[in-house]
């Protein structure tokens, strides 16, 4: 731990489980607080994005509280913003629920659909496929398990850096009926599908990982 | 890569106190659920439970107590039940610090309260705990189960399986399943009962009811549950968490 903690906002637009990130992040020694106002949230050192439910309804609490605005202007000033659950998957282009399609914030394109396993939701502790140059994953076992519980997930990552200069965004993986994307790691933009709140010591070693980059 | 199986012990409670629990060395307080969720977090549990049995309503501050310091220590899945009637209930719960919500008999006397808190808060939060039993001569169900009320002491002439597969269309997230013909017996779950409700549904199922050694465990997963849920083999400490991840590792089940 750092000398001087982050400054973490929770984002609070309704869609999500704040106080256990909240508790979270205070356990991995982070300055935590849970907030919906524009200026501290885009202070602080890291937005942390939580999210649960409908895809449509999440996007549209978002953008009630300009949450939209907020990850668009800090992500254009390089300042660390991390989606969590729903949290990630409305960075994506669109999300298609109950054969409905909903927006998303379009950081990325990619679609979150409708997850194909014999048990849905995806409920319960897997392990994850990192790249070897992970930060968010560094020093945890491969053999680690994280918690998820999800009906929907992308299972194609389609974002192409051509830009020889840029590092590439680093994808992991994680399998349920099929591969789909577990977390991603694209400049200041971090993501899990799963909730590191809930994974015991490795989710807070994890959350360690991301302040350390803070 | 596969999803592990899940090993939940369940805490019953009864105005912020654990009912029964004892025989656990290094416990400052058998009895406070806070320092039991700890303990059980240390051990490797997957997923805690508490079932809420305090009878009076106006006590409930004291459950929304012992949930927000569980959650401030204990950074693993939390699912609270007993007394669930309202979407305000959860809501309430979810606010002291639960991840999930079970709800039992006032999804069967409302079935409609399923899709509310499912519209409200995602199918994730809510999970529907079914109090089965085979039923009794005399009376009849297509699946050969019945649910029951008032701890197993009342039927409904409600199909349990089909239940479990309405309660689903209606969002649940999961099904907790418990037997009320195992419970207390320890001469292990009810299989042929999990293999009829897993064949019905799609979303996960909980086996509960009827634990008592290390060998049960497996035939539970085996039989299709995808969680498995015991309370008086931990609390007493006959088994421990991590004897129940061995036995079901050594025979060939994915374990955390």
């Amino acid at each position: 731990m750092s000398s001087a903690a982050k400054k973490i906002i929770v984002f609070d637009y309704g869609f999500g489980n704040v106080r256990s990130a909240e508790r979270a992040l205070a356990h991995a020694g982070a300055d935590v607080e849970i907030s919906r106002d524009y200026d501290k949230a885009m202070a602080a050192d890291g937005l942390l994005v939580p999210g649960v439910g409908a895809f449509g309804a999440c996007m549209k609490g978002l953008r009630e509280a300009r949450g939209d605005w907020i990850v668009g202007r800090r992500l254009a000033g390089g300042r660390p913003v991390m989606g969590i659950c729903v949290g990630m998957q409305i960075l994506f282009g669109r999300g298609i629920e109950h054969g409905v399609e909903a927006e998303g914030l379009d950081e990325w394109p990619g679609t979150v659909e409708p997850l194909r396993a014999p048990v849905v939701p995806h409920m319960g502790w897997n392990t994850v496929t990192a790249p070897g140059d992970s930060r968010l994953f560094a020093g945890l076992d491969k053999e680690e398990r994280y918690y998820f519980v999800h009906s929907y997930a992308v299972r194609t990552w389609e974002l192409e850096v051509a830009n020889p200069h840029m590092p590439g965004p680093k994808v992991s993986w994680t399998t349920h009926g099929e591969p789909f994307v577990a977390a991603v790691e694209n400049g200041p933009l971090w993501a899990t599908q799963f909730h590191p709140e809930k994974s015991g010591d490795a989710g807070a070693r994890l959350l360690r990982n991301w302040l350390d980059t803070l | 890569m596969t999803l592990a199986v899940r090993v939940i012990p369940c805490l019953d409670v009864d105005n912020g106190r654990v009912v029964k629990g004892v025989n656990f060395q290094n416990l400052r307080d058998a009895g406070d659920p806070v320092e039991m969720a700890r303990i059980y977090g240390q051990e490797g549990a997957d997923e805690l439970t508490f079932l809420d049995i305090t009878a009076s309503s106006g006590d409930r501050e004291t459950t929304y107590d012992v949930v927000r310091r569980t959650a401030e220590q204990v950074f693993i899945p939390l699912t609270v039940g007993g007394g669930v009637r309202t979407t305000e209930d959860v809501d309430k719960l979810l606010r002291a610090g639960a991840d999930k919500v079970g709800v039992n008999t006032a999804a069967i006397a409302r079935p409609e309260l399923i899709r509310e808190i499912a519209q409200r808060f995602g199918s994730q939060v809510l999970v529907l705990s079914v109090d089965a039993r085979r039923c009794p001569s005399g009376t009849e169900t297509e699946s050969g189960y019945e649910v029951t009320t008032h701890g197993g002491r009342r039927g409904t002439g409600i199909d349990a399986v089909e239940w479990a597969h309405r309660a689903a269309e209606l969002g649940a997230g999961e099904i907790l399943l418990n037997s009320m013909d195992a419970d207390g017996t320890k001469d292990g779950y009810d299989t042929a009962m999990i293999e009829a409700v897993r064949k019905h549904v799609t979303i996960p199922v909980i086996a509960s009811g009827g634990a008592g050694k290390l060998d049960d465990f497996a035939p539970a997963v085996e039989a299709g549950a995808d969680a498995v849920l015991a309370a008086s083999v931990f609390h007493f400490g006959d088994l421990r968490i991590g004897e129940v991840k061995g036995a079901l590792r050594d025979a060939g089940h994915p374990v955390r």
